[in-house]
């Protein structure tokens, strides 16, 4: 019966042609290093789900940022756990997209067909940063507060724009409740959405082109 | 090597990684359930007997008031609420204690007991209820508030019971 139910569904919605698309794909001899865009990707929905997670107890406020985060860690079963997910996942998902970005660079695999997947990656290694800088806020305590203001006062040095860039990046001239509204806006949908979009290009190029072959000694 | 019973490499592939996924997946999983269904599974304990006064400094036939605050922690907010009444003695009997509750039963205003007028008297719409607690006069639709559950201690302090809600 599961083996008719199975086929019934496969008639419609084409598991197997997917299976054998998105899996089942020729690979070139690979190694470990080819493996970095994936665990990137893992972490990625590992952060997004412990971020969902979070944001049950976290409130954006100024009043309350500190204490609702207080309150993960020492009220609520396994909030350091999930915190502690995300907070050290955030670190690692930077240092292996940074790790994948120098394989590309190293396999020369950035070259043509592939060149419009290497600056669809330069966009999600961006991403990826705008996440760490708009989380590190979040928490609300003495480095979050100093490293954004030193952080969009760095944006406010650039010529002619700087200054205006600085105020939109606090919502003010100054750091408040608007930058932490908008840095949690920023982090938990807009910077997402769009690293969810990257990677969805990403993804079919990847599989457009296939993975690239290692170099050897000829080339 | 390829026999019926043996495992292919890929099969073993599979297994191993659906194993090994269904692990991840508990280990993060269960956890996850318990820390989103945690608030739902505290207690309230917000019970609690609370001390008004000594017994013996409450003279028969005059309203002793009190007053107590109590402390909500919802999370990380708290909110402090204030409540008040009056202990009422009747006769010289430790039994013969009315305790009540100072909230009008109208709109919530604090009533205060006023021996001119022989009665509580709600300053927000003229209500007036006698030493009993009941309604002589205004808009209010019963009784005052009783504290029902109420003891003495060994020391002769009047302590009574709070129940939240
Ligand atoms: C959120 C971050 C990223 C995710 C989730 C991701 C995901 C992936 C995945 C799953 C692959 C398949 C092969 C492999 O894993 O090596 C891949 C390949 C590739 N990635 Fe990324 N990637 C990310 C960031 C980047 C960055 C920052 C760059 C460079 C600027 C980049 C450039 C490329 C290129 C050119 C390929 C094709 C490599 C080949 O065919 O050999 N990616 N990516
Ligand atoms: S609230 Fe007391 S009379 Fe209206």
């Amino acid at each position: 019966m599961w083996k008719n139910i199975y086929l019934w569904l496969d008639e419609r919605l084409g598991f197997d042609s997917l299976y054998a698309n998105l899996l089942d794909r020729p690979e070139p001899k690979t190694t470990w290093w080819n493996t970095l865009g994936s665990a990137s990707m893992f972490l990625f929905i590992l952060q997004g789900l412990t971020g969902i997670f979070l944001t049950v107890y976290y409130t954006p406020s100024p009043d309350h940022a500190y204490d609702s985060i207080q309150y993960i860690m020492e009220g609520v079963a396994f909030g350091w756990l999930i915190r502690g997910i995300h907070h050290w996942g955030a670190t690692l998902m930077v240092i292996l997209v940074f790790i994948h970005m120098l394989r590309v660079f190293f396999t020369a695999s950035f070259k043509f067909p592939r060149e419009l997947t290497w600056l669809i990656g330069i966009g999600l290694f961006l991403a990826t940063l705008g996440m760490g800088f708009t989380g590190y806020l979040l928490p609300w305590n003495q480095k979050a507060y100093w490293a954004t203001t030193v952080g969009t006062q760095i944006a406010g040095t650039v010529p002619f724009l700087g200054e205006f860039t600085l105020k939109v990046l606090r919502g003010g001239p100054e750091l408040s409740a608007l930058t932490l509204q908008r840095f949690f806006a920023a982090h938990i949908w807009i910077i997402p959405a769009v690293l969810a979009a990257l990677m969805g290009l990403h993804l079919y190029l990847i599989i457009k082109h296939g993975e690239s072959h290692s170099p050897t000694k000829e080339d | 090597m390829s026999g019926s019973n043996e495992l292919s490499r890929r099969d073993f592939i599979k297994v191993t990684t659906g194993i090994v996924g269904g692990l991840i997946g508990a280990v993060i999983g269960l956890p996850a359930v318990y820390y989103l269904i945690d608030p739902a599974l505290r207690e309230g304990g917000k019970d609690a007997w609370i001390p008004i006064g000594k017994f013996d400094d409450m003279q028969i036939g005059v309203p002793y008031p009190f007053s107590f605050t109590r402390v909500q922690v919802n999370g990380w907010e708290r909110t402090a609420s204030s409540f008040g009444g009056y202990a009422v003695r009747k006769s010289d009997s430790p039994d013969d204690l009315l305790v009540l509750n100072s909230r009008c039963t109208h709109l919530a205003c604090t009533v205060n007991w006023s021996a001119e007028a022989d009665g509580f008297l709600c300053p927000c719409h003229d209500a007036k209820f006698d030493i009993a607690g009941e309604v002589v006069d205004g808009p209010p639709p019963r009784a005052l508030d009783v504290y029902e559950e109420h003891r003495i201690t060994e020391d002769g302090i009047v302590e009574i019971f709070f129940k939240e809600g």
